[in-house]
């Protein structure tokens, strides 16, 4: 960065030359920074600029739920016994008295029951991790509506996707871990989708759990696994996804003062660390509250695992409902190819539907920079409503995912609203296709009608809600002229327009045939910025002429 | 022998021999007669069952027909029991509202004794399971044994009912509109009647399939869920992950997001340094 030169100058000058150290601490840090060049680095990013918002702060949230989920996993693993190994429970919760069960389950039971503050660092563990996932998917969101992962910013946008991902499936491999009836219930869902799997299903299968299901092994690779392999990459992804944040500074919202080449703000020393530091204990406290007040996975309650045992209302925990509702709403299609070979499609679509439906909103800055052709850096966010399409289409998104939510919770939808399970089931089927259609056009929509009220503010002015008689009897509502600064807010987007197919012939006169690819590319720029699909802003000479002479109404 | 035989034409020796044949024959028959039935209270049980079929031809007959042989509306009642009416009576299912998927659980129509008349009377049109007496379906009160009945009970609960009603007993959804209820609050009584009979969409577990003792150690572990205090905390409804996700996203997320902006909107101005 800008400072890097003088990271030698300070290391390197000659003992002698300083100024006596004035006390022991300042004496202390000349020895450390003498060491660690620690100096410059703090002098380069301690001064580092953030800009205010409420919505910055949702990464944050996501920051101090997984320190939280480190300290407890912790704790957790030095009283937790990763083994299927059969022993009978003679603990102090009676209603398991003489049960055989597995240790891993055991321990878990002991845990809650025998460790001092083992249920509330359990409890405290597994909400932090629901609530990690939840600020996430909202970081996730508030960077995608605001354009937030255009250049330069599409790595770090993977990046969070991965941690994403990862933060679901580290969910999943904990929640396996007790051996209990649900989390049993859970690996048997995943095994049935891998042996769905043409040609290597039963192979993976075999692999996985070293032999048939559920075996012996599962739970010690799934402890590593959800231990050691994904925390260690996600640990990994998260420093360099902060390390990008200060290498390309945050983004701001458009406003005076606030071009592509500033960050306005506050210093992270001492403002944010006092902010931060600060919001890490409250996130901490509403995380140890929520886990004070309400039992999450009541493991004594569901009882050991056995493959012959299940209970209704097995849900897996929200993040991968969604994965539940593909194959609960997935007809039961199953084919038989080759002679007797069976292709159980039922399962195997939808776990095939899986990773697109996450994929899908993972690619969408790399399709949005090609169909614009805008490669330009952004660091100014954009309002949802000034990217009607980008909008429309982030909220298809989550309209898909909640309609899968309610396919995977069909059972207590049906139990709760009196329904028919199979007419939401039905329901789910129909909706999958139409619903994100219908989203994306409302969403959309609402765009625009966004956008032409804050063309109308903008040149006629907010609605001061005073009514004025005039002398002939009418009445009307006075408006009053917005402020210089939120009339440049309102308009400073920029408003691109849409590409052009080249020319049919070239300068020399050749006929020139655009591509299938240039063609639909136009097309879909058309749909992003073409006619209607944005309003255009006030001009100046429009808002001149308004202001200008009559009162306006 | 000999005196015997010097004897056998003595003249009173065919009375001998009648009197001997006649003991013998009446001792085996004291023997071997069924026991006469107790016919005791035979003119109150009667009564029941007369007082049971008029009210059965008020409340019942229009759907099971006159004689409890079973119309369009409603199955035959011959065979199902006394156990079959207290229950579907006592919880309020039958008489039934309306038509549907499932009869629902509601207020009692009937009271008790008027409940016994009426199933004295359908027990009446054919053999039946019994309703149970309390030392059938009552789990032990002592603490020990009670333990003991909670933790097989459990597992027995796990492989034969969680699979509809959950778990925790809170019920669970079938095909069609049709649902497993929730057992909060379902009196031990009803629940051994319901095993035993199986209800609407409910498998029957006779004693053949399901002894009695293990009845009453279900028993024992729903009523050991729905009295026995959560350690975690609040329960939200024991219904699994699903209920779990929405009280993380509103009053965990929520929570947070509404501090977030608390802290943003509260600031300092930087001081130039």
């Amino acid at each position: 960065m800008s400072t890097a030169s003088g990271t030698n100058s300070g290391a390197s000058k000659p003992a002698s030359t300083r100024a006596k150290p004035a006390n022991k601490a300042e004496a202390t840090a000349d020895w450390v920074d003498g060491r660690l060049g620690i100096y410059s680095l703090a002098k380069a990013n301690l001064r580092k600029i953030f800009p205010d918002h409420w919505s910055f702060m949702l990464g944050e949230i996501c920051l101090y739920s997984f320190v939280i989920i480190i300290l407890t996993g912790v704790y957790l693993t030095m009283f937790f016994k990763p083994s299927m190994a059969e022993t009978v429970y003679h603990g102090s919760y009676l209603p398991l008295n003489g049960i055989r069960m597995s240790e891993a389950y055991a321990s878990t039971v002991d845990i809650s029951f025998e460790i001092r503050g083992g249920l509330l660092i359990r409890q405290i563990h597994h909400w932090a991790a629901l609530v990690f996932v939840a600020a996430m998917f909202v970081h996730m969101m508030r960077v995608f509506f605001t354009g937030a992962f255009r250049k330069p910013r599409e790595i770090n946008w993977l990046f969070g996707f991965l941690l994403l991902c990862l933060g679901f499936f580290d969910g999943f491999f904990g929640y396996s871990l007790p051996d209990d009836l649900l989390s049993g219930t859970g690996i048997r869902f995943m095994e049935g989708a891998i042996l769905a799997v043409p040609l290597v299903g039963t192979y993976i299968q075999m692999f996985l759990f070293g032999g048939e299901f559920p075996g012996t092994d599962i739970i010690p690779r799934f402890f590593t696994i959800h231990v050691l392999l994904i925390p260690g990459i996600m640990l990994g992804l998260l420093v360099a996804h902060l390390i990008l944040v200060f290498y390309h500074k945050h983004t701001q919202w458009a406003g005076p003062g606030k071009s592509e080449k500033n960050v306005v703000g506050m210093p992270l020393m001492p403002v944010y660390m006092a902010k931060a530091g600060g919001f890490f204990f409250l996130v901490f406290g509403i995380i140890a509250a929520m886990s004070a007040i309400a039992t999450i996975n009541p493991v004594w309650a569901y009882g050991p695992y056995r493959p012959d045992q299940v209970s209704t209302d097995a849900q897996p925990d929200w993040y991968m409902g969604f994965a539940e509702g593909l194959i609960r709403f997935m007809p039961g299609w199953e084919i038989s190819v080759w002679g007797g070979h069976t292709l159980n499609l039922g399962v195997f679509i939808p776990l095939m539907l899986f990773p697109l439906v996450l994929v899908a909103i993972a690619v969408y800055p790399f399709i949005e920079s090609w169909v614009t052709g805008d490669k330009r850096e952004h660091h100014i966010l954009d309002r949802p409503r000034n990217a009607p399409v980008r909008t429309a289409l982030g909220a298809a998104w989550i309209s898909l995912y909640l309609v899968l939510l309610v396919g995977g919770g069909n059972d207590l939808f049906a139990t709760h609203l009196h329904m028919s399970i199979n007419t939401i089931t039905y329901m789910v089927r129909v909706g999958f296709f139409v619903v994100p259609v219908i989203t994306f056009f409302v969403a959309k929509r609402w765009c625009l009608g966004l956008q032409r009220r804050d063309k109308d503010k903008v040149l006629h002015g907010r609605e001061s809600g005073i009514i004025k008689r005039l002398p002939h009897g009418e009445f009307v509502e006075v408006h009053a002229a917005l402020s210089q600064d939120d009339l440049h807010t309102l308009t400073s987007h920029e408003q691109p327009e849409p590409l052009e197919l080249p020319a049919e012939t070239d300068e020399n006169g050749v006929a020139r045939k655009a591509g299938v690819v240039a063609k639909t590319r136009t097309k879909l720029s058309e749909g992003f910025y073409g006619e209607g699909n944005q309003i255009a802003k006030p001009t100046s000479e429009e808002y001149l002429e308004i202001t200008s002479g009559h009162g306006h109404h | 022998m000999k005196k015997l035989s010097a004897r056998r034409r003595h003249p009173l020796a065919a009375v001998v021999v009648l009197l001997l044949a006649l003991a013998a024959t009446g001792g085996l028959y004291a023997a071997f007669a069924p026991a006469e039935k107790a016919q005791a209270d035979s003119s109150s049980q009667s009564l029941a069952i007369d007082e049971g079929k008029k009210l059965f031809a008020v409340g019942c007959s229009s759907c099971h027909g006159l004689n409890g042989q079973g119309t369009s509306d409603g199955p035959s009642l011959v065979g199902v029991g006394s156990a079959a009416v207290d229950f579907q009576v006592a919880t309020g299912r039958m008489p039934a509202q309306q038509p549907g998927a499932q009869v629902p659980r509601k207020k009692t129509v009937y009271n008790q004794s008027e409940i016994d008349q009426l199933a004295a009377y359908v027990a009446s049109l054919g053999p039946g399971p019994v309703v149970p007496t309390p030392d059938q379906y009552q789990p032990s009160e002592d603490k020990v044994t009670n333990a003991e009945q909670v933790a097989k009970g459990g597992e027995l609960f796990r492989t034969n009912c969680a699979q509809c009603h959950n778990f925790a007993g809170k019920g669970g959804a079938l095909t069609d509109g049709k649902y497993a209820p929730s057992l909060e609050g379902v009196d031990s009584k009803h629940i051994y009647e319901a095993m035993q009979t199986g209800p609407q969409n409910m498998p029957s577990f006779p004693d053949t399939t399901m002894p009695e003792e293990q009845k009453r150690e279900i028993i024992a572990y729903v009523q050991n869920t729905n009295d026995a205090p959560n350690p975690g905390g609040l329960s939200l409804g024991s219904l699994g992950p699903f209920t779990e996700g929405l009280f993380s996203w509103i009053f965990g997320l929520g929570t947070l997001i509404v501090i977030a902006i608390w802290v943003a909107a509260h600031t300092t101005k930087a001081k130039k340094s």
